[in-house]
C-alpha cells in the first residue's frame, strides 16, 4: 500500500544475503515481516544469513568409475602387478598417466585433460580414496548410500533435506534441478522435490500441435492460475498454481537453453547436460542445485577403450562446463562435486575388465578450491579383500560443501557431524 | 458447512456423481455405463458390490506364476568353493561365481520388470477395483523396494500376500509381514540375531507400520521390540522361525513383560487404541482427503468413530470401510476431487475411464517412474507420501503428456515410451456426450467436462473451454473429441480425484 513497499520488497528479495545484518538492527515486528515477505513472494528464499548466491553442482558417474585408472598410483608395483593389461603407464611413457605429483607417484588418466587443465588452472580439489565403512558393492544400494549419506541407504537424500532447510517454510519451485530422465533420490526432501527433465523441450505440453488451434486455449488454461470460485487452500488451487509455476518454468527454461553459450562445448551427452546448466545459472535461475548425470562406468569388461572414452568425455565437458561459467563471470557462485556409487577392484579381471570395488576419488571443481591433491591415496598392498580401504568418508565431502560452501548446518543435514577438509579457500 | 457424520448417505443424495465418486476412490473409476450401474444398486448395494467382489470372476487376469528359482540360495558345495576361493585368493572361482551373478541379476530385473507389467495389467483389467486399490494401499503402507532386496519372486510374493488380504484383517496382516520374506530382507530381520539384534523392523513396525510415531513408545521399547522379533527369518521363499538366533529371554514393552517373541510383540501393539486411529488416519488421506494436513482437528470425531470401528471389529477392515463409503462425510462437496491422482491412479483411471487403448505398459511403467510412482520401488520405507507431494512443475507436465499419450497414442519424444498408433474408439464417449445433451450441441462442452473431470467445473473454466468448443465445426465426435479430450485431461482439474 505504501508506495516504496515494492522497492523495500524487492531489495529483501535480492539481498536476502544481508539479512541478517539487517534484521539485528530492526524492530522485532519488522523483522516478522520481512521474513515474513520473503517467504510468500520470492522464488527462492533464504533463511537469514543463508547465501543464496552460491550454487552447487552434482555430477553423478554411474556404474562404479574406476578410480586406479582415474587417478593412477603410477609410483606403485603393485598396481602394475595386479593390472598387467589395464594399468596406465607412467607420465613418461608413451600414452602415459598426466603428471599429477611425481613424489607420490600419482597422475591422471591420459584423456582426462580437461582435468589436468582445471588443476594446473587452480580450479579442480581431487579427494583421494573416499568411501564409507562396511562398503555395499552393489550399485542400487551403494548408490542409495551416497544419494542418502545414511549407512543404511534408507531415507530422504541429502540435497533435498538441504533445500528442505535453506528454505524453509513452502516448497519453492525450481530450487533444485535435475538433468535426466528421473530425479536422484539425493534430491528429494520431505518438502522439496526437484525439477528435472532430460530434454528442455519437453519440458511443456506435448499436445501444443494436435492440432494447433489447442495451444491458445491451453495456454490460457494453464496459465490462469487460481481461477475464481476455487477455494483458496484447496487442492484445486494448489493444481492451478503449479500449473502457472510450471508454464513459467518451461519458458524461463526453454528462453535460457536458446542462447547460444558463451563458449563451443563437445559433443557429448554428459556435456550437453552441462550446457543446460550453464545455461540455467546465466540465465539467473534462483535455482541453488544442480544435478547432471552419465552412465557406463560399469566395465566388468573391455574395460580400457570404452573408460577411456568416458575420461575424455567426463574431463572435456567439465572443462568445457567451468570455461563457461568464467565467461559468464559467474566462475566464484558454483562448486561442482564429481562421485561414483563406488571404485573398482584392484586386480583386473579375466574379461579385460574389472569387478566392483570401493574406494574412489572424489574431484571438487571451482574457482574457489583449494586446487590439487587432498588426503591420501589408499594402500596398494594392505587390502581388505582385495579392495581398496577408504581414507576419507564422502560424508566429509559433503559436510565440507555444506558448511563452507553453501554456508548449511552439516551436522542436521546429515544427521551427524563429519570432520570436514580444507577444499575451499576462505 | 461441512458434514462430519458417519451416518449413512440419504437415498435422495445418492445419484450419478456420487456413484462415481464411490467408484473413483474405491477403484479406478470407470466408464459411464459402470457407473450408471453401480448407481443402480442403490447405496448399500453399490457398496456391498465393491467389498465383497472377491467371487467376481477375474479369469482374464488369473495369476500368472514367475520363476521363483532365479534367486537360489548356494549349494552347501558351492559355498564351501566360494570359502576356499576367497581363504586362497583364487581370482577365477571368485569371477566365476561373480559372472553367475552377474547373469542373475539381469534375470531378475528382467522378471521384474514383467511383473510390474503384469501388475498394470491388472490394475487395468481387474473386475475387482477395490481389491487392487487397498493391494497399492498395503504395498505403500508396509513400503517394500525391490531395489533393496533385489528379489523379484519375493517382491510377487509380497504383492499375493497384500492381495488376499486386501480386505481382510489387519492384525492378521500385521502377523503375516512379519513372516514374508521380502518384508525381513528388506529391513535386515534376517541378519538380526541374539546378543546384537537389529532394530530396523521393530522400530518400522512402531513408527510406521502399526502404532504411528510420537505414539506412546520409547526408544527401549525399540531395542526390546527387536528383541523379540530375533529368530524371525526366512529361507528360500518361506518364513523361518530359527530357534538359535532367538533371544529368549524376557522382554519388556509398553510396559508389559514376558519372553516375547514376534508375534507378542505384534499383539502388544495391536492392543493400543492408537494403532487403530492411525490406521483410520491413513485410510483418511488415501480414499477421503489428501490435503495437507489432513485429517484435522475437525475430522476427529469421524476419524475416531472409524478407529472405534476398527477395535469393535477386531482390525477387520470391511466394516470400517463400509462405514467410510456409506458415510455423508465420504460424500460431502468438501471431499468431491479432494484427493490428487497418485500416477498410478492416473493412468489406470484415464484408461478405464475413457476406455483408451492401454499403448505400451513398459511406457506406462516408465511414465509412473517420471511421476514418481514407479510400482515395487517406493522411494524408502516410508512408502509415497501422496498427496501434493505428486505434483511439482516437472511432474505436471508428465501427466498432461502421459494423457496425449493415451488419447492419441503420440510418444513424447525421448521419454522412451513407444508409439502406438491403434486408434482410441471414441465411440462409447460419444454417446455419453449424446444422452447427457439429448442432441442439444450447445450443451456438449458442459457435458464432456462433466464426464471427465471429478469436480464440477467453475463457471471460469466453462466459459474457457466453451469459447474452445464453438470454435469447432461441427459435434464433438471423432478427431474433434479426441482433441478435445487432450484439452480437457490438460486442465489442472483434470489431477482431481
Amino acid at each position: 500500500m505504501q508506495p516504496n513497499t515494492p522497492l523495500t520488497r524487492r531489495i529483501f528479495l535480492q539481498q536476502g544475503v544481508t539479512l541478517a545484518s539487517l534484521v539485528a538492527t530492526v524492530p522485532w515486528f519488522l523483522e516478522k515481516s520481512a521474513l515474513g515477505m520473503l517467504s510468500a513472494d520470492s522464488r527462492v528464499t533464504s533463511q537469514a544469513g543463508v547465501r543464496e548466491d552460491r550454487i552447487l553442482v552434482v555430477v553423478q558417474l554411474g556404474g562404479g568409475n574406476d578410480g586406479l585408472n582415474t587417478i593412477v598410483p603410477y609410483g606403485s608395483d603393485d598396481y602394475y602387478r595386479q593390472r598387467p593389461q589395464l594399468a596406465i603407464p607412467a607420465p613418461a611413457a608413451n600414452n602415459g598417466a598426466l603428471q599429477l605429483d611425481s613424489t607420490i607417484g600419482i597422475g591422471l588418466h591420459p584423456n582426462l585433460t580437461g582435468f589436468k587443465e582445471l588443476v594446473d588452472s587452480g580450479r579442480m580439489a581431487i579427494v583421494q580414496g573416499v568411501g564409507y565403512p562396511n562398503p555395499n558393492r552393489s550399485h542400487f544400494a551403494s548408490m542409495d548410500i551416497w544419494h542418502t549419506a545414511k549407512s543404511q541407504g534408507r531415507s530422504n537424500g541429502w540435497i533435498g533435506r538441504y533445500v528442505d532447510n535453506a528454505c524453509s517454510g513452502s516448497p519453492q519451485a525450481d530450487a533444485e534441478v535435475a538433468i535426466g530422465r528421473t530425479a536422484p533420490l539425493a534430491m528429494f526432501g520431505d518438502l522439496h522435490k526437484p525439477v528435472s527433465f532430460e530434454n528442455a523441450k519437453l519440458f511443456q505440453w506435448t499436445g501444443k500441435e494436435l492440432p494447433a488451434s489447442l495451444e491458445l486455449p491451453y495456454e490460457t488454461m494453464n496459465r490462469a492460475g487460481a481461477l475464481e470460485g476455487v477455494a483458496a487452500g484447496s487442492q484445486a488451487a494448489f493444481l492451478m498454481r503449479t500449473a502457472l509455476d510450471a508454464q513459467l518454468s518451461s519458458d524461463r527454461i526453454r528462453a535460457a537453453m536458446d542462447k547460444t553459450p558463451l563458449v563451443s562445448y563437445p559433443n557429448s551427452q554428459l556435456s550437453s547436460q552441462l550446457k543446460s546448466i550453464g545455461a540455467m545459472i546465466r540465465d539467473q535461475m534462483k535455482t541453488r542445485v544442480y544435478y547432471a548425470s552419465i552412465g557406463g562406468f560399469d566395465t566388468h569388461g573391455g574395460q580400457a577403450g570404452a573408460h577411456g572414452n568416458l575420461m575424455r568425455q567426463v574431463g572435456d565437458a567439465l572443462l568445457a562446463f567451468q570455461n563457461d561459467l568464467k565467461a559468464q563471470g559467474n566462475d566464484s557462485r558454483v562448486v561442482t562435486l564429481v562421485f561414483s556409487e563406488f571404485g573398482r577392484r584392484v586386480k583386473q579381471n579375466a574379461s579385460g575388465g574389472t569387478d566392483h570395488g570401493t574406494a574412489a576419488p572424489m574431484f571438487v571443481i571451482g574457482a574457489g578450491v583449494n586446487a590439487g591433491v587432498h588426503g591420501t591415496h589408499p594402500s596398494m598392498t594392505d587390502l581388505d579383500q582385495g579392495d581398496l580401504k577408504f581414507t576419507c568418508d564422502f560424508r566429509s565431502v559433503y559436510a565440507t560443501v555444506l558448511d563452507q560452501w553453501m554456508d548449511a548446518p552439516s551436522k542436521k543435514i546429515l544427521g551427524a557431524a563429519y570432520p570436514t577438509l580444507k577444499l575451499l579457500r576462505g | 458447512m461441512s458434514n462430519y457424520s458417519t451416518t449413512p448417505l440419504g437415498k435422495a443424495n445418492w445419484n450419478t456423481q456420487s456413484a462415481r465418486h464411490l467408484l473413483n476412490r474405491a477403484g479406478f473409476g470407470g466408464t459411464t455405463a459402470q457407473i450408471e450401474a453401480l448407481r443402480a444398486m442403490g447405496l448399500d448395494g453399490a457398496v456391498d458390490y465393491l467389498l465383497n467382489s472377491g467371487t467376481t470372476q477375474n479369469d482374464a487376469i488369473s495369476t500368472s506364476e514367475f520363476d521363483s528359482t532365479i534367486r537360489k540360495p548356494l549349494t552347501v558345495e558351492e559355498r564351501s568353493m566360494v570359502q576356499q576361493a576367497r581363504q586362497s585368493n583364487s581370482e577365477t572361482v571368485r569371477e566365476q561365481f561373480q559372472k553367475l551373478k552377474n547373469q542373475q541379476d539381469g534375470l531378475d530385473r528382467a522378471q521384474m520388470q514383467e511383473i510390474q507389467k503384469w501388475w498394470l495389467r491388472r490394475l487395468i483389467q481387474t473386475g475387482r477395483p477395490l481389491e487392487e486399490k487397498l493391494t497399492l494401499f498395503w504395498h505403500g503402507h508396509f513400503a517394500t523396494g525391490y531395489r533393496t532386496i533385489e528379489d523379484s519372486y519375493h517382491m510377487f510374493q509380497q504383492n499375493q500376500l497384500f492381495r488376499a488380504y486386501a480386505t481382510g484383517n489387519f492384525a492378521d496382516l500385521v502377523l503375516r509381514i512379519l513372516r514374508n520374506p521380502a518384508m525381513l530382507k528388506y529391513l535386515d530381520n534376517d541378519e538380526s540375531r541374539r546378543g546384537r539384534p537389529n532394530e530396523n523392523l521393530a522400530r518400522e513396525l512402531m513408527e510406521l507400520f502399526v502404532l504411528g510415531e510420537g505414539h506412546g513408545y520409547t526408544e527401549n521399547d525399540i531395542k526390546e521390540g527387536a528383541r523379540a522379533l530375533t529368530g524371525f527369518t526366512f529361507e528360500d521363499d518361506t518364513f523361518r522361525f530359527a530357534a538359535n538366533n532367538h533371544d529368549g529371554e524376557s522382554k519388556t514393552i509398553l510396559g508389559q513383560t514376558g519372553n516375547w517373541d514376534g508375534d507378542d510383540f505384534a499383539r502388544i501393539i495391536l492392543s493400543r487404541r492408537e494403532t487403530s486411529e492411525f490406521l483410520c488416519g491413513k485410510l483418511y488421506r488415501f480414499f477421503v482427503n489428501d490435503g495437507p494436513g489432513m485429517p484435522d482437528a475437525k475430522c476427529n470425531a469421524y476419524s475416531n468413530a472409524l478407529a472405534a470401528e476398527l477395535r469393535k471389529q477386531q482390525y477387520e477392515l470391511k466394516p470400517v470401510l463400509r462405514m467410510l463409503f456409506c458415510s455423508q462425510h465420504f460424500y460431502d462437496t468438501a471431499n468431491r476431487g479432494a484427493t490428487i491422482k497418485s500416477p498410478t491412479q492416473l493412468i489406470v483411471q484415464t484408461i478405464r475411464e475413457l476406455g483408451t487403448p492401454p499403448r505400451e505398459l513398459s511406457s506406462l511403467n516408465a511414465a509412473g517412474d517420471l511421476m514418481g510412482q514407479s510400482l515395487f520401488m517406493p522411494p524408502n520405507v516410508k512408502g509415497w507420501d501422496g498427496g501434493q507431494s505428486w505434483i511439482n512443475t516437472s511432474t505436471y507436465f508428465v501427466r498432461q503428456n502421459l494423457a496425449v499419450y493415451l488419447i492419441t497414442g503420440l510418444r513424447p519424444d525421448a521419454f522412451d515410451w513407444d508409439a502406438d498408433l491403434a486408434k482410441w474408439d471414441t465411440t462409447a464417449l460419444e454417446a455419453a456426450i449424446l444422452s447427457a445433451t439429448g442432441g442439444d450441441s450447445s450443451k456438449e462442452a458442459d457435458a464432456l467436462l462433466d464426464l471427465v473431470l471429478a469436480v464440477s467445473a467453475t463457471e471460469a473454466r466453462r466459459n474457457q473451454f466453451r469459447a474452445y468448443v464453438s470454435g469447432l465445426t461441427g459435434s464433438l465426435t471423432g478427431p474433434r473429441l479426441v482433441a478435445a479430450l487432450c484439452l480437457v485431461t490438460a486442465m489442472p482439474e483434470f489431477q482431481l480425484c
